[in-house]
């Protein structure tokens, strides 16, 4: 019935879809101006990632809302990938819909170079119980751009040595507590057995994943991504030797399947008495379960040429410029990030579950060290000793521990890694995983030979 | 299954009818392997969930639940009702008179108008983002439940559109001629005898819509943030750096798919029918 004009009756019920269509548009729009960054002035979003700290913050947001009656605070979790993204583009396209995130220490320079994050220093300087000087140097440090913070740390971290008492004493072996990496290697291999691996490393592809731990393993071999000139240096002799070590290592004495093994599978690899060592975070040591918690001992991170190479890692809480609610967002990351609020995790949730990493007066709390026990201290020294801007034996152009800090790492380190873990695959040689991670670098290394 | 007696009173096992129903159990449990497996993880502690080899004996706990109940899930999950309900219904009153107009009586260059319906969704999703991105910045409509429902609609109507008439088609002319000899407006034709006869095909757009806008992350992510987080957003959220998450996750999961299970066992029937309309002519 084409080209039949429509009825009366049709008109009658094209005006009601019609009129549907404009209240739900109509709703969308004047929902749009309450729903764009919240419901009143004084509500702030947190986009944030989320670990057992972050838990414990959305349960104690509650306490800074009935203290600050006219601030609402929401916390949006995202997987550590997705925040990133998000959290670029809110920035990128200067949208407003955070006004505060959980920023790395990776990001924390360049974007306080780019504008997108706010210099947090003048609001710090307005606080006289904030108490700057009170933050972990090293993590300090990581957060410092033009000697001005531009985030505050909810949470920091470096990396050490965990090991079973048990298993090594069996094994009789004895770790010091400053080993090196040819120890740990003698180690693993004694302890060694059908049933009980000799260490858990990561192998998981990714640049915060099998690249961390192996990059702290390359600075102390002698390594480095670049000499200052930003010549890539991923063929040199070091870097095979690194590679080499932490290969053989895995597959010698390493946990099965070491190609996916990741913090978590190691972790339950370790708790449930697979694997005798760990070597990754310090955190780690917090969710030790059962003989794991008992029995563990805990050293820095192991060495070869260069001492103290333990990692640095904090999420910091960073207010983007796009923020339009600046002073609220400050007064909660203030409180977030106060000598306060780790007593107030203490006293509600239990001592255990302060964050580490933040604040020196922390570890100076009696409880707070009896609960974090003996792993409290290797912390405290390993972030302390961890040098952002100095992380190699030689001299190098960028910052960073175990990555560096230009914006193609994050595409750069996961392409290399990826290659490693062909490697421990054994789908290639270590030759030719460094000779293509070398292309790779020095690609990325033109672009900053001015 | 009964066995057949053929000539001279012997039973003849039915060895092809056996092996093709063990064929099909065997297709059905590899597809539903991973849903049993998400409820079965739900049920468990956290180092039993991560345990490699995985644990198959264990005493099953709700721990997992009370914990994810015990957050903020009603918002997120009301804002996945909002969203797809709202976006389904919006399918189905625009798409039903549309489809109506494409089956029954054909405008000029009809397959001009399908094939630039379809069209909308050759565009992959990522390519559109920016574009729509800025816009819904531009009028305030990030982090907007309805604005999510309306990008929803857009998504799904080319395919309610494209279903429905696929449906519409299969009305025998004869009786649209009839109701017209009788005196029928197109208000009647439609409430009387298409939403009636193809109720089926309804149902079965209406959950294939409601499916897709329940899964949908991509959009949730990049246009919600707080106010208007859907539930895949909330799912992803127990994906943590540091610490076991994947039981806490396969509870989130599982709570997350009921309403999409609930809606297709209560529709059942009607699916099927609507899934095979068209088959047998």
């Amino acid at each position: 019935m084409s080209g039949r004009k429509l009825g009366s009756s049709n008109r009658r019920l094209a005006i009601p879809i019609l009129g549907l269509f404009i209240a739900v548009a109509g709703a969308a729009c004047s929902g749009g101006a309450g729903g764009g960054g919240g419901s009143s002035s004084s509500t702030i979003t947190l986009a944030a990632v989320d670990n057992p700290s972050m838990a414990d913050l959305k349960k104690l947001v509650g306490d800074f809302q009935s203290s600050h009656s006219g601030i609402q605070v929401n916390i949006v979790t995202l997987p550590e990938d997705q925040l990133r993204q998000q959290v670029t583009q809110d920035v990128a396209a200067n949208s407003g819909r955070y006004d505060l995130f959980t920023i790395g220490t990776y990001e924390v320079p360049l974007w306080a170079k780019k504008g997108w994050i706010e210099n947090l220093s003048p609001y710090i300087a307005k606080d006289s119980s904030y108490a700057p000087d009170d933050l972990i140097p090293g993590i300090r440090g990581a957060l410092t751009y033009n000697s001005n913070l531009y985030a505050v740390p909810f949470y920091g971290e470096s990396s050490m040595l965990m090991y079973r008492k048990d298993m090594l004493s069996a094994a009789g072996v004895t770790m010091p507590d400053h080993p090196t990496w040819d120890q740990v290697a003698a180690a693993a291999q004694k302890v060694n057995s059908s049933t009980v691996n000799g260490i858990c490393l990561r192998g998981l592809p990714g640049w915060g994943e099998q690249l961390a731990p192996l990059d702290t393993v390359v600075n102390t071999f002698g390594g480095r991504w670049f000499d200052p000139q930003w010549n890539a240096q991923l063929n040199s002799p070091q870097w095979k030797q690194a590679v080499t070590f932490y290969v053989n290592l895995l597959k010698s004495a390493g946990e099965p399947g070491a190609g996916n093994a990741g913090f978590t599978e190691c972790l339950n690899a370790y708790n449930s008495g697979k694997v005798a060592m760990w070597y990754d975070a310090t955190v780690a040591a917090s969710f030790f379960t059962g003989d794991a918690a008992k029995n563990s001992g805990y050293a820095f991170a192991p060495t070869k040429v260069k001492d103290w190479s333990g990692w640095l890692w904090a999420w910091s809480l960073g207010m983007p410029s796009s923020s339009k609610k600046k002073d609220a967002a400050w007064t909660f990351a203030d409180w977030a990030t106060s000598k306060d609020y780790a007593k107030l995790v203490g006293t509600k949730l239990g001592w255990a579950r302060v964050s580490p990493g933040t604040r020196t007066s922390t570890y100076s709390i009696p409880e707070y060290q009896q609960a974090a026990g003996a792993f409290a201290q290797v912390t405290l020294d390993s972030i302390s000793h961890a040098d952002v801007t100095h992380p190699t034996v030689d001299p190098v152009p960028y910052i960073g521990v175990q990555y560096v800090d230009i914006d193609e790492f994050q595409q750069l380190g996961d392409q290399v890694s990826q290659e490693f873990a062909k490697v421990i695959a054994g789908g290639q040689t270590v030759d030719q995983a460094l000779a293509k991670a070398q292309t790779l670098a020095a690609a990325v290394g033109k672009n900053y030979q001015h | 299954m009964s066995a057949k007696v053929v000539a001279g009173g012997r039973f003849q096992f039915p060895t092809k009818k056996v092996a093709w129903s063990i064929v099909g159990w065997l297709v059905v449990f590899i597809f539903f392997f991973p849903v049993l497996w998400m409820w079965l993880e739900s049920l468990k502690t956290e180092p039993q969930a991560a345990s490699s080899p995985p644990t198959i004996l264990f005493l099953p706990t709700l721990e997992e639940f009370q914990t994810v109940l015990s957050g903020d899930f009603p918002p997120f999950f009301i804002n996945s009702a909002i969203a797809c309900i709202g976006s389904t219904i919006l399918v189905l009153v625009l798409g039903l008179p549309a489809a109506y107009a494409l089956a029954i009586r054909p405008v000029k260059r009809t397959q001009d108008v399908l094939f630039f319906f379809i069209s909308t969704r050759f565009l992959p999703f990522a390519a559109s983002l920016v574009p729509l991105y800025l816009l819904a910045r531009d009028l305030q409509l990030l982090d907007n439940i309805f604005a999510l429902g309306l990008i929803y609609t857009t998504i799904n109507l080319p395919l309610g559109v494209w279903l429905l008439r696929s449906f519409l088609l299969e009305i025998p002319p004869e009786l649209f001629e009839a109701a017209r000899v009788d005196g029928a407006s197109f208000a009647t034709e439609l409430r009387r005898i298409v939403v009636p006869l193809i109720a089926p095909g309804i149902a079965a757009t209406s959950l294939i819509c409601l499916i897709f806008s329940w899964n949908e992350f991509f959009y949730a992510v990049n246009f919600t943030s707080s106010t208007a987080a859907t539930t895949p957003i909330f799912l992803v959220g127990f994906i943590s750096g540091r610490g076991l998450f994947y039981a806490k996750l396969a509870a989130a999961a599982t709570l997350a798919s009921l309403p999409v299970l609930l809606a297709g066992w209560i529709a059942q029937k009607q699916l099927i029918r609507g899934l095979t309309m068209g088959a047998v002519k």
